[in-house]
């Protein structure tokens, strides 16, 4: 029996009532620390814990500094860390937000529906809370089988959760890291290396003496060392060629910026190969030595000269040979970076392959400035029985398609949440936990559609995200800086491990995931799976067996450890076999031929905006992760809203002003719920806007967060789907203006 | 001795690290900042230029917020810092008035506050809270009159600029382009 | 295009996206001074001069309204004080490179002096007065006795009073648009001119207003000059000059100024006061009004679009 599921905002009464009881006290003393404290206090008087970071994925190691009275003060990066050397990033900095934040969750909520009809959330005992869910699994196992159960995790909580679904017989799960994020490039790198690029990313840019990104827009992207030795290869004079639609903050750094014409860069890539074979620019000894179809490729881009390539992108041929020489001549120390969110076109993991191609002719693999060879510590897993094998897993759910899928699919999952799509195996019950679905997923109909039907929905959140409204039962988590986690074991040029400790007790009633899993286990009946009382007896345990302990670590925070696989970089003329089908590098893809797929990429236009709209370009914004930290009192003082930017050319024809209110509405209709200001500006193309993502949220309990700015992903309903590995390309999207606001504003959006 | 700070705009990101940092190591007040950014486009696209700039106190040699001052609460002290005593100050925003630099602003307890170089940091022989935290290492502390100290090495052999150099006021900051 | 903004989401409350830290109170007070230095000063000069038979209103009838207006002037002003508490601080040092400073002392010479001005001339307002105490009445006497000297040092006090605002405002090299040693000067005379506007209002006596006009004219015609100079001064300067001068010339507050300060307040009085001494009979309280309402809107204009002024990085 499936109840309809309305959205509610946590602004019920009931929460409100016991926010204000529970917490005057708590809430007073840090209204009172706000403004009664006055002068900076030495670093003498304050007690460092060790942590990483939670606030985005990079995990930067740092200490919580927290005061005599127990407070947390400020958050500084670990100097013997390899993520942040010392320095954290803004987000980083500003995490004390995260802890601070009086809009978080602060008690179980449990839906319910009213006499009248409507739906809102009531407090609720933990032990309530958890029997709910737990009975709920007990529930799914027994009619459907525990496979139904699905997963949507991200980050740290989501290796508990995930641990938890291993256990109770589910491997159903998909993160959006892979499909609306790096799912492209792991696809590409892996089948012509054999290896991941990973996070950390194995960019050895430090030390390169040339650096190519393609729309990567470090500087932007935060991602806490890779700024830092873009910055240190800035001081080493290295060549730093951008390839962007968009003047980023990268470009404006670049010796070289590729004004790209956007849905392009296949074709500048493919020209690249071009000039490198036929000038004989490429690097010959290792391609001999390494790699797998040279043959074919020289004969695939034989016409794809820089004339070619310039009546698509706009890219005058001499810089398309200028560029190239300059790469060849920096070979081997050349970065050409993977790029992180590569979901564009749907045609992403081809584009990713070029990439892969292009750093392979310029030997820039297991070279010192290329892509180095990573090693990651190696970590026992606390002794637990197997996890039992599922009948059927993520895998499964693509039912045939997206053969290079590596992980689980967000969009499938959501579409085998939905009874009327027929999938082979249904998913009758979610467990989210880390991620901001409504904002974080394309196209919000697909969503509501499938959070409708399932028949249970569990979210474990710090915040009132957008994602909470959807739930049955709401689960406060503690922030990283209350808690203990899994150690991060994480690759680098040397394996390195990082503690993260709480430097406070857990506010108001919320828990940290290991205790909320732990809880959910054992009334499960899978005591074996958490046979510890408290997460720290886990870490202690991993830790001696790698030769520490937790009473080291909690002294230093990161440990590092010598490379047990050889040096990061190939020996000259090292015989080397790669993780491939053949061996060796795979210029032409044996993979991808297996499965159907141009076995070397090929340019495809994409379509262009119709008459009157822009493409809608979207991006990151240093002193923010996605939606997560737009309510973070810290770094919403930095940045509040986001704006629309326009080009002037575009302005003045259409009679926009720069600080001018517009709403957005896009090719298929849907139209922006907030408005959002226009940025009229030269570093955007008139065919194009741009803007950062993560605003215009609709929870209402966000005070900050609440209409500020307007949200990309409403205007993101047409999702370009890769058919390699199902990646969902977002970049297919134009956009128009409306000076006014709609009439139909005020209601929930129908894209 | 003479403090003094060296910005890199060829490395600034405007990632805004300076400004969250400094507000959480001085308690600056809820909506103030004690620094910013600032982002400077020039030219049509495509051609372009960028720049980023970490703004801050300029600690001037010339101070006119501290020759302006009635009762002498903002004062210079060892080193060139410039600070106010917040006892002495009436809020009489003669100061604010007067800096080109935008560097001041009243603090919600009614006295004059901005920059101030960290000096609790600095006596203990530390750097700004900016300076240690800056993700691409763009910021320069120390004393220009000691040739080996980060900032002087920093403005060796490099193009520099200050702001508004003909308000007359001899900033310290120095802006490396 | 050349787009310059701050991104780290900088909104200083007075401070952004322009400077706007300071109310009406210092304008009301910057036109109170100036008032109150020009009744000042032409009550001393003209005892100096021994014409105060002659000049009955100027020399004990509009001084009356000095220490008022000195005391709403002050009191403004410690209302824009932020840190209150503290405004003592003031009287704790005398600081020679701020104007501010030479205000605060002289405004604590000049205001007990002005009462004490007045004091001497009360049984001359209120014939019935009686001081009633003793020492009174000798103080009085000798008040009355050192006159002159008094007189003196109210006049450089005046001029003080009248020209330190000026000067106070030109110090900040930050705010171009005061950055002019035109502005002591012009806040001196037209100070002055205030004060003979509404001495000129009180006074009964034609023959006296006759003389009062015939000063104030002069005054009239060197603020027109001076404020020619200015613009002048401006559009010769630097960039950051001319953009400054720019908000007055076709920027927000040309007509406000052109209109008002220069027309209403300065050229259209000084016609009607031309006439008046030309014969024609206008009624005593029209260019008094006007020079008043131009001196206060000038001081208005003056410190707003002074604080919008900035210097281009």
């Amino acid at each position: 029996m499936s109840t309809r599921r309305e959205f509610i905002k946590i602004t019920t009464a009931g929460a409100g009532a016991t926010v204000l009881g529970l917490n005057t006290v708590g809430s007073g003393i840090f209204k009172w620390f706000g403004s009664q404290v006055e002068d900076p206090v030495s670093d003498d008087v304050l007690t460092p814990f060790p942590t990483y970071c939670e606030v985005c994925f990079w995990k930067c190691a740092g200490w919580t500094y927290v005061d005599k009275k127990g407070r947390i003060r400020k958050i500084v990066g670990n100097k013997r860390d390899p993520h942040s050397k010392g320095r954290l990033c803004p987000r980083g900095t500003g995490g004390v937000g995260m802890y601070y934040d009086e809009d978080r969750l602060k008690t179980p909520l449990i839906r319910e529906t009213g006499k009248d009809g409507s739906q809102f959330f009531r407090e609720a005992s933990w032990d309530e809370a958890l029997d709910l869910v737990a009975n709920k699994m007990k529930e799914v196992k027994e009619k459907y089988g525990p496979e139904s159960f699905g997963f949507f995790v991200h980050g740290t909580p989501g290796n508990h959760l995930e641990h938890l679904g291993r256990a109770y017989g589910s491997d159903t799960s998909a993160e959006p890291a892979f499909a609306n994020c790096r799912g492209p490039r792991s696809a590409a790198y892996y089948s012509t290396f054999g290896a991941f690029i990973g996070s950390p990313e194995n960019t050895d840019i430090r030390d390169t003496r040339c650096l190519v990104l393609i729309g990567s827009h470090i500087g932007e992207n935060m991602h806490n060392s890779q700024v830092q030795e873009m910055s240190e290869a800035i001081d080493n004079k290295a060549t730093i060629i951008t390839v962007d639609p968009r003047f980023s903050t990268a470009a404006g750094h670049s010796t070289h910026w590729l004004p790209i014409k956007p849905a392009t860069d296949i074709a500048l890539l493919l020209a690249w190969i071009h000039v490198l074979i036929y000038d004989e620019l490429y690097n010959k000894d290792f391609v001999e030595k390494y790699t797998f179809g040279f043959d074919p490729l020289r004969k695939h881009v034989k016409n794809m000269t820089p004339e070619w390539a310039y009546s698509i992108t706009g890219i005058e041929p001499a810089q398309i040979r200028e560029t190239a020489r300059a790469m060849a001549g920096a070979a081997p120390a050349v970065v050409i970076h993977p790029g992180r969110h590569t979901v564009w076109y749907g045609d992403d993991s081809q584009r990713e392959r070029a990439m892969a191609i292009l750093t392979a002719l310029l030997g820039a693999w297991g070279q010192r400035g290329s892509l180095y060879l990573p090693e990651t510590v190696s970590l026992p897993q606390f002794p637990q029985p197997d996890y039992p094998e599922p009948k059927w897993n993520w895998r499964d759910l693509n039912q045939g398609k997206y053969p290079l899928a590596m992980m689980g699919i967000t969009t499938e999952l959501l579409k085998a949440s939905i009874p009327r799509l027929n999938y082979k195996h249904q998913v009758k019950a979610w467990l989210v936990g880390g991620t901001n679905l409504p904002i974080s997923l394309p196209d919000k109909k697909l969503f509501r559609e499938a959070a409708d039907s399932v028949e249970f929905i569990a979210v474990v959140d710090t915040m009132p995200m957008e994602v909470t409204g959807y739930a049955d039962v709401v689960l406060p988590e503690a922030t990283y800086l209350e808690r203990y986690d899994f150690l991060r074991v994480a690759q680098n040029r040397l394996p390195n491990v990082a503690l993260r400790m709480p430097a406070t007790v857990p506010k108001y009633k919320s828990k940290p995931a290991w205790w909320i899993t732990k809880q959910i286990g054992q009334r499960l009946g899978l005591h074996d799976y958490f046979n510890y009382n408290d997460y720290s007896e886990v870490i202690d345990w991993q830790l001696k067996q790698i030769g520490t302990s937790l009473e080291e670590m909690k002294k230093i925070g990161v440990k590092s450890f010598p490379r047990k696989t050889g040096p990061p970089y190939l020996g000259k003329n090292e015989d080397y076999t790669f993780n491939t089908n053949t061996g060796k590098i795979e210029l032409y893809s044996s993979d991808f031929a297996d499965a159907g797929f141009d076995p070397i990429p090929v340019y495809i236009p994409h379509p262009e905006p119709p008459q009157d709209f822009y493409r809608l370009i979207y991006g990151r914004a240093p002193m923010h992760t996605f939606s997560r930290t737009i309510n973070n009192h810290n770094l919403w003082d930095l940045m509040s809203h986001n704006n629309v930017w326009v080009n002037p050319l575009v302005a003045h024809s259409l009679g926009l002003k720069n600080g001018q209110k517009v709403w957005l509405k896009n090719q298929d209709g849907a139209v922006s719920s907030f408005p959002v200001t226009v940025r009229v500006t030269e570093r955007i193309r008139w065919d194009s806007v741009y803007m950062v993502h993560g605003f215009g949220h609709s929870g209402k309990k966000l005070t900050r967060a609440y209409g500020r700015g307007a949200s990309d992903e409403e205007m993101i309903t047409n999702v370009m789907v890769d058919p390699v590995m199902g990646g969902a390309g977002m970049r297919g999207n134009f956009v128009t203006f409306l000076k006014e606001a709609p009439k139909n504003n005020g209601k929930e959006v129908s894209a | 001795m003479r403090y003094a700070m060296a910005i890199d705009t060829k490395k600034c990101v405007g990632c805004s690290d300076c400004v969250v940092a400094c507000q959480l190591e001085n308690n600056v007040p809820d909506g103030y900042c004690r620094d910013w950014i600032v982002e400077n486009v020039k030219g049509k696209y495509p051609g372009l230029f960028l720049e980023f700039r970490s703004e801050r106190c300029n600690h001037c040699d010339n101070a006119p917020c501290v020759r302006c001052c009635p009762t002498g609460a903002s004062h210079i002290v060892d080193g060139g810092i410039v600070l106010v005593t917040r006892d002495e100050c009436i809020g009489c925003c003669a100061c604010i008035e007067s800096c080109p630099y935008d560097a001041r602003y009243v603090h919600p307890k009614g006295y004059i506050d901005k920059c101030t170089f960290c000096i609790q940091r600095v006596e203990k022989g530390q750097n700004p809270a900016c300076v240690d935290v800056c993700p691409t290492h763009c910021l320069h502390f120390g004393d220009l009159d000691n040739s080996n100290s980060d900032v002087s090495m920093a403005l060796k052999d490099r193009k520099w600029k200050v702001l508004s150099p003909d308000a007359g006021t001899r900033p310290q900051l120095y802006f490396l382009i | 295009m050349d787009e310059e903004l701050i991104v780290s989401g900088r909104h200083i409350p007075n401070i952004d996206p322009y400077l706007h830290v300071w109310h009406w109170q210092i304008p009301l007070y910057l036109f109170l001074g100036g008032l109150a230095a020009g009744i000042l000063f032409f009550a001393g000069y003209f005892v100096v001069t021994g014409k105060q038979e002659k000049m009955k209103a100027t020399v004990k009838w509009a001084p009356i309204i000095a220490p008022f207006v000195l005391v709403i002037g002050l009191t403004a002003l410690f209302w824009d004080l932020k840190h209150k508490l503290y405004f003592w601080q003031l009287y704790t040092t005398v600081r020679f490179e701020s104007p501010m400073s030479w205000g605060a002392w002289t405004l604590m010479i000049i205001t007990p002096l002005s009462v004490l001005w007045v004091a001497s001339y009360l049984k001359e307002i209120i014939p019935t007065w009686d001081w009633k105490v003793v020492w009174f009445n000798r103080f009085e006497s000798w008040l009355i006795k050192i006159r002159v000297p008094m007189a003196w040092v109210m006049m450089i006090l005046a001029v003080i009073l009248g020209i330190y605002t000026g000067i106070l405002l030109s110090a900040f090299n930050a705010r171009p648009l005061w950055n002019t040693s035109i502005l002591g000067p012009l806040f001196l005379v037209s100070g002055f001119s205030t004060g003979l506007a509404a001495t000129i209002w009180i006074s009964t006596d034609p023959a006296e207003r006759r003389i009062l006009s015939r000063i104030d004219l002069v005054f009239i015609v060197v603020e027109l000059f001076l404020i020619v100079h200015l613009f002048m001064g401006f559009l010769a300067g630097t960039e950051t000059a001319v953009e400054s001068a720019k908000l007055f010339l076709g920027g927000s507050f040309t007509m406000s100024f052109w209109v008002f300060v220069v027309i209403l307040g300065l050229i259209f009085p000084g016609v009607l006061e031309a006439m008046e001494l030309r014969g024609l009979h206008v009624p005593k309280w029209i260019p008094a009004a006007l020079i008043l309402f131009g001196g206060l809107m000038f001081r208005f204009i003056i410190v707003e679009a002074g604080q919008i002024s900035r210097f281009l990085n």
